[in-house]
């Protein structure tokens, strides 16, 4: 963020900080509700996985300021999201690709 | 010695030392929660069978945690913004908030941890408890952490508002975005724990 902001501005900032509260609470309840619908593993987790991406979106870009940052914040964070997903789906492509006797 | 660049913009980063700091520890964050998520998901796809969270866990109870962590999140944010304003009264009422907030959140947690005990639940019973215990147990320590900050700053820390007000405000900043890389995983945690 910048250290120049007008009270214009910061103004105008607490007000989209209300808004993305607001979001997220109704998102987390349509999380809760969808749950309850008792969808197949992979629906209900692609859902799931969705609504929480967005969240995380808004909180990130919006609260952390990310929507304002500078890029040398946005490169470090790129290449920590890369190795994030690398951590997270390099094991699992080799539980998927069992050798088979 | 005076630590350089606490509110200055370093000329090779165009960030103050601060800034820069915290969002690469926040980085290394990331890959700690991801190396764990990636066990999760190891255990969960090598299982036979993996109960739902809902029929083990008390969905309500971390829902309502949930929108406490989301409160103290806006809350942390009006707090920095209050500052920004010059408006320290508010600073004050949002910190301390954010602060309540925290301890609303673990209260909750020790009720439902409380209840798991009671019932002969523990991280040893089964891999779903394990995995369980550990991931929502970290993110605890992590918001012990994050309460400890906030109320310093909140307390005897705000002292430097008086003598160097912007280096305060970046303090706040960078305790605020930990504040909120917690309630982000919280925001994961919440469906992949809970509701799958």
């Amino acid at each position: 963020m910048g250290n120049h902001d007008s009270h214009a501005d910061l103004d105008r900032q607490v007000k989209v900080y209300i808004l993305i509260f607001i979001t997220l609470l109704v998102l987390t309840m349509v999380t809760v509700a969808v749950s309850r619908l008792h969808l197949p593993v992979a629906a209900a987790v692609t859902v799931a996985l969705i609504v929480a991406s967005i969240k995380g979106g808004l909180v990130a870009s919006y609260f952390m300021h990310l929507i304002t940052e500078r890029k040398l914040i946005l490169w470090v964070l790129g290449f920590t999201v890369a190795f994030f997903f690398a951590v997270l789906l390099l094991p699992l492509w080799t539980h998927f690709d069992a050798i088979i006797n | 010695m005076e630590i350089p660049y606490t509110v200055a913009e370093r000329p090779d980063t165009g960030l103050n030392n601060g800034k820069i700091g915290i969002w690469l520890f926040l980085a290394s964050e990331v890959m700690l929660f991801g190396a764990l998520f990636a066990t999760y998901l190891m255990m969960r796809t090598g299982a036979v069978t993996w109960p739902r969270g809902d029929s083990i866990l008390n969905v309500p109870l971390a829902t309502l945690n949930t929108v406490v962590l989301i409160s103290s999140s806006v809350t942390m944010v009006m707090a920095w913004a209050s500052l920004k304003r010059n408006n320290f009264a508010k600073f004050r009422l949002f910190q301390g908030l954010t602060v309540l907030a925290g301890f609303g959140f673990l209260t909750i947690k020790y009720i439902e941890y409380s209840h798991k005990f009671e019932l002969g639940l523990f991280p040893s019973t089964n891999t779903f408890l394990a995995i369980y215990f550990t991931l929502t147990g970290l993110h605890g320590l992590h918001v012990i952490g994050g309460m400890a900050i906030n109320a310093y700053l909140w307390g005897p820390g705000s002292k430097l508002w008086k003598t160097d007000p912007e280096h305060f405000t970046n303090r706040v900043e960078n305790s605020g975005l930990f504040w909120h890389f917690v309630d982000l995983v919280w925001i994961f945690l919440f469906p992949v724990l809970y509701l799958l």
